[in-house]
């Protein structure tokens, strides 16, 4: 059966510096968790005090409700796939999958069958005899992945396993790994700095930044309403527009230029300079109101348009339009006024870069 | 805070190795080297005194003796500089057939017994020499003598400029051909190109291998005894001067030994100097491919170099040769046969047991020893280990007159009567050898990842039994191949043997120096030959098993 696991303020310094700073996480049985962040936010080295490999400088980590903080990395019945994959060199494939099943004094014929059983699911059964200098840096992979499962861990912890993989597999692998956490059903928790890889494969994702969590959510949560300016900016693209902002009543106008304005609702009243995060896709070209500005350089892109347009007051914004949806290429040059669904932006208060708009649920 | 305490450091079995290799460092090396400063500033009586250093300074005879050895040394340096660049030059951007011999060549002239290049050249260039001998029967000339410090520095430069020829080659394959093709593409020359960004890449290489040519050409001891005559380096003062004062207290050759050891560390400060200011980071994704001559250009580029790896090698197959020659006491005479070999397997016993003996004895430590010690080097780094580190490093870079003169004093007396026992040779071999075991393994281990390990320990393996599973097998290529370097250069050990045998303990090295000293040729040969056996088989399975993977300096 496979473990829910608690993160309870955990703590790990190097030195004067704190890689991860009292975060708390609960993770829910079967669950595939991503912990997502820029190099040195702390999301290998909180895997890593999972795994067991950093001892942590305070908080606890527990697995099913047992805390396992004094559980040696090798009785914690994790499976780990490394950035790197660690496949042991002097062993065959076969060798490398069946290794923690006869450190477990698994029986012979089960070994055997296990192992079998693994090699058909990551597809690599023809090479089973091959040495891993062998193989193919997707199939070292497949290796990695089926030597973690196959002991049948309670926990999978997987650290940037698709990053050393050319874009084309990198999407297929994200794809198999998918799939077979869906079939094994073990609780997953996945590493990557990679935001699209993490909204394509997880459950939920933490996004983390310099050691603390800035929002936990489902992929469509923290793109659709990130909970402040770093997770608008890091998931997806986000236009970030200035506008001055005042509530009345139960409704904020937001006045973004002489003759554009729109209503929204936020959490909080707020009155001041405001900052909106808009996706390219949720800016329009409209006929009459609008920001005004001009078109700088268009990129055709198959499925889509991206305009680049310099707004009057000196903003560059990115907008995306469907091919399906327009009959033709606009020029540069062009003078556009642009539009958004006041539904669809984030509202960002600057003094704490935190998003208060109400979505409503 | 609720958890502090939960997670203190476990006391494992790595902490305990560590404890146990700094206290046994501390014992065969500190100690021993402690005493030579303690009596380098006292008088036989154990008063403080600088009467020692004095003694040096103020007489012209030893000033000129430090002159000599820095002539001696310096001459050989830049030399071995010139040649083992433009070799290692030639070589790896060239396409030759015969690289990989010629590789192998040079190194063997390297692995030679130290002094056997002196005595072949004596036998060649002496004053009743064949060449000699030849030059003046047939042309009428006398060649200028081969005694004296040009002696010294040819035989020096024949044996050492491999050390500068295998650091630069190795950096040179490892530069990245974009580096070169950069420098081209913005319009530099060929030529502009070397000396503008080849060789400033690969100076640090360049530097290490003329420091070791440098430390080395301080440190040897049997070529200026044989060759110099009446030429004395500091080496052979400390081994004259320990042996005219045997039975009293070597305060004035422990003071000459401290001369020494500040002339050696001087330089390697320089050295660390310098690459601290010079420390370039390649990665090298391809290195540059070796450019295909025409027949001609061939010749011309490859014969110089043949030249000069020939030279360096004269004096094995002079040696060889000489080993199956009929001999009359010291003169060679007509005939062939196997009677030298016939009289070493008889009188001379002893000598090629104690060697081979004393050697595989010697390795099991430095294995056993070694592998720890890199293992702990690597991946337990502390305070303790980078200390262990530098400590296992002195007695290489140490003349071995000197660490000789210091295991003896520190071990003949109590608790320790180890003077002229076999422990003391066996020791010495292990902490002056070592060096070369710890290298290889833990460049092995550096290469491998840490993840590898993890993975076993992760999937249910304890640390303890991973490291037999996973790190032992994976680092062994590397144990081997940095014992058989060792092996190589213990059975050659000449320097530190002699300070240290007795007639029961006397090795192959010491006897063929007392042979050749005695004008036994002959037998001298015969031995010299097994040594070079010795060591061209080990060279061989050393290419096995470290596929080119661990470096020879």
């Amino acid at each position: 059966m496979s473990h829910t696991v608690s993160i309870r303020e955990v703590i790990k310094k190097f030195g004067d510096f704190t890689a991860v700073d009292k975060i708390s996480i609960e993770i829910n049985q079967g669950e595939f968790f991503t912990l997502l962040g820029p190099s040195g936010c702390g999301k290998t080295t909180l895997l890593r005090a999972i795994a067991g490999f950093n001892k942590m400088d305070g908080g606890e980590i527990a697995f099913s409700g047992s805390v396992i903080n004094n559980v040696p990395a090798h009785k914690r019945d994790i499976g780990m796939v490394f950035q790197n994959y660690a496949i042991f060199p002097h062993m065959t494939v076969k060798e490398n999958i069946a290794y923690g099943l006869k450190a477990k004094k698994v029986p012979r014929p089960e070994i055997e069958r296990r192992t079998e059983e693994a090699l058909e699911m990551v597809q690599i059964a023809p090479l089973k005899d091959r040495k891993p200098s062998e193989l193919s840096g997707g199939q070292q992979q497949r290796v990695a992945l089926a030597r973690a499962f196959v002991i049948e861990p309670r926990v999978l912890l997987m650290d940037e396993p698709l990053s050393n993989l050319d874009a084309k597999l990198r999407v297929q692998m994200r794809t198999t790994i998918k799939k077979l956490q869906r079939t094994l059903g073990i609780t997953t928790i996945y590493v990557t700095h990679d935001q699209e890889e993490a909204l394509a494969v997880s459950d939920r994702i933490a996004v983390m930044k310099d050691g603390h969590i800035m929002q936990v959510g489902s992929p469509e949560e923290v793109y659709r309403r990130p909970a402040n300016r770093f997770v608008a900016g890091f998931i997806g693209t986000s236009n970030f527009i200035d506008c001055e902002a005042k509530t009345e009543g139960s409704e904020t106008t937001l006045r973004i230029s002489s003759d554009y304005g729109v209503k929204v609702k936020t959490k909080r009243p707020i009155d001041g300079p405001a900052v909106i995060a808009g996706r390219p896709e949720q800016l329009f070209f409209s006929d009459g109101e609008g920001i005004p500005g001009e078109i700088t350089i268009s990129t055709f892109l198959g499925d889509f348009v991206e305009y680049e347009i310099l707004t009057e007051s000196g903003q560059t914004l990115q907008l995306n339009e469907y091919t399906k949806d327009v009959g033709s290429v606009r020029p540069d040059g062009q003078k556009v006024h642009l539009r958004f669904d006041p539904k669809a932006i984030s509202l960002i208060d600057p003094k704490t870069e935190e998003v208060i708009s109400d979505f409503g649920g | 805070m609720k958890t502090k305490g939960l997670d203190k450091k476990p006391r494992d079995i790595w902490s305990l190795m560590k404890i146990i290799i700094f206290v046994v460092i501390l014992l065969s090396i500190v100690w021993p080297l402690s005493t030579i400063v303690f009596r380098s500033v006292t008088n036989k009586f154990g008063e403080f005194t600088f009467e020692n250093f004095g003694k040096f300074f103020s007489h012209q005879y030893y000033f000129n003796v430090l002159e000599n050895t820095m002539f001696v040394a310096g001459w050989t340096t830049v030399i071995s500089v010139v040649l083992g660049v433009w070799i290692a030059y030639v070589l790896s951007r060239y396409d030759f057939k015969c690289k990989r011999i010629l590789n192998m060549l040079i190194i063997l002239s390297l692995m030679s017994p130290p002094f056997i290049g002196a005595y072949s050249w004596i036998l060649l260039f002496g004053r009743s020499g064949w060449v000699t001998t030849a030059a003046y029967n047939w042309f009428g000339w006398t060649l200028p003598t081969i005694y004296g410090k040009w002696g010294i520095v040819s035989v020096f430069i024949c044996k050492m400029f491999p050390y500068v020829y295998l650091f630069t080659s190795s950096a040179l394959g490892s530069i990245d051909s974009s580096l070169e093709e950069a420098a081209e593409n913005l319009g530099a020359s060929k030529w502009r190109r070397m000396l503008s960004v080849t060789f400033p890449v690969v100076s640090p290489s360049i530097l290490a291998g003329a420091v070791l040519v440098f430390m080395s050409a301080v440190s040897d001891f049997g070529t200026p005894m044989l060759i110099g005559e009446n030429y004395k380096v500091l080496a052979t003062l400390v081994y004259e001067q320990y042996m005219s004062e045997i039975g009293t207290s070597s305060n004035f050759a422990s003071a000459v030994s401290m001369i020494v050891i500040a002339l050696c560390a001087i330089l390697l400060l320089a050295q660390k100097w310098y690459l601290n200011r010079k420390n370039y980071n390649m990665t090298c994704m391809r290195p540059p491919a070796p450019v295909k001559l025409s027949w001609g250009k061939r010749i011309v580029m490859l014969l110089p170099v043949l030249l000069v790896v020939l030279i360096a090698l004269l004096p094995q197959i002079v040696v060889v040769v000489t080993s199956f020659k009929n001999c009359n006491g010291p003169y060679f005479v007509e005939g062939w046969s196997l009677n030298s070999y016939q009289m070493i397997f008889t009188r001379m016993v002893r000598a090629i047991k104690n060697t081979y003996s004393f050697s595989l004895i010697a390795i099991v430590f430095m294995v056993v020893i070694g592998s720890i010690t890199a293992y702990i080097t690597v991946r337990k780094r502390s305070f303790t280990t980078g200390v262990i580190d530098i400590l296992l490093m002195i007695p290489y870079v140490i003349p071995g007159a000197v660490m000789g003169l210091a295991l003896i004093i520190a071990f003949n007396r109590a608790p320790f009567y180890w003077a002229g026992t076999a422990i003391i040779m066996i020791l010495c071999y292990t902490i002056r050898k070592i060096p070369y075991t710890v290298r290889s393994a833990s460049g092995f281990l550096q290469q491998m990842e840490l993840s590898v390990e993890e993975a076993s320990i992760n999937l249910g393996v304890s640390p303890g039994k991973t490291f037999f599973k996973i790190t032992l097998p994976l680092m062994l290529p590397g144990v081997v191949s940095g014992a058989i370097l060792s092996w190589i250069e213990t059975i050659n050990e000449l320097s530190s043997s002699i300070m240290l045998y007795t007639g029961k303990t006397i090795t192959m090295s010491v006897a063929i120096y007392n042979e050749v000293a005695r004008n036994s040729f002959g037998t001298a040969a015969a031995m010299a030959s097994i040594l070079t056996l010795s060591a061209v088989i080990m060279l061989i399975v050393f290419n096995k098993v470290s596929k080119g993977r661990v470096s020879i300096v």
